[in-house]
């Protein structure tokens, strides 16, 4: 059974309201199919620490991403993240700064 | 991206059996995802080394390079690229990981 996060009309949410948040949930969506999806906006916990000198306050910079999909059958974890990683390129060349994963083939327990 | 960064980086690598690309040095992490994996390395008393990007704008781009992977910390182990702090952080409680040292014939110094 699936734990579902939140009340999207397809099981899937994104709790970081933000643009690159929406983008990255809708990303991952199209191109995993997964059947749990959840994007944390962490970035405010971040936005001090030594490496975030120079970014403006408010940037979405760290997210902590929960994905459960049929897509990672087979795929070793770091094949599974690179995929991830390589699906949000753009968002990396652009200011993303840190990606935390949690990407299971089977529904956390 | 200079080859001699990517030279650089493969010496570190080969040299060190356990090498840890991380913000910060293992007394002082400056990143609480490097932190963790120090913790890690730390609890399982497995010897190894560390190199601080932020010491280096070459090496902060170029382990990302290298390693085709966008986000430190990084660890090598044996030359083999393990993963970052997520994968690690599995792999240790999973046990993966302390199987994947005494694997690689990596001993655990005295406590």
């Amino acid at each position: 059974m699936a734990h579902v996060h939140g009340t999207g009309d397809d099981g899937t949410t994104g709790r970081g309201d933000g643009p690159r948040a929406r983008r990255i949930a809708a990303i991952l969506r199209d191109a995993l199919a997964p059947t749990v999806l959840d994007v944390q906006d962490d970035s405010a916990r971040h936005a001090h620490h030594a490496g975030m000198r120079g970014h403006p306050e408010g940037s979405e910079t760290h997210f902590d991403v929960l994905v459960t999909s049929a897509r990672f059958e087979g795929l070793s974890r770091v094949q599974r993240h690179r995929l991830v990683h390589d699906l949000l390129k753009d968002e990396f060349a652009t200011g993303l700064h840190a990606l935390s994963l949690h990407l299971d083939v089977a529904d956390h327990a | 991206m200079s080859d001699a960064i990517f030279t650089k980086i493969q010496a570190q690598i080969d040299a060190n059996p356990v090498m840890l690309f991380m913000k910060g040095d293992r007394m002082f992490p400056q990143c609480g995802f490097s932190q963790r994996v120090v913790q890690i390395l730390d609890h399982l008393h497995v010897p190894y080394q560390t190199a601080n990007v932020l010491e280096s704008a070459e090496l902060r781009q170029g382990i990302k390079d290298f390693s085709q992977w966008p986000t430190v910390p990084q660890l090598y182990v044996k030359g083999e690229f393990i993963g970052g702090c997520d994968i690690v952080t599995a792999m240790f409680q999973s046990g993966e990981l302390e199987a994947l040292f005494s694997e690689k014939g990596i001993a655990a110094t005295a406590a």
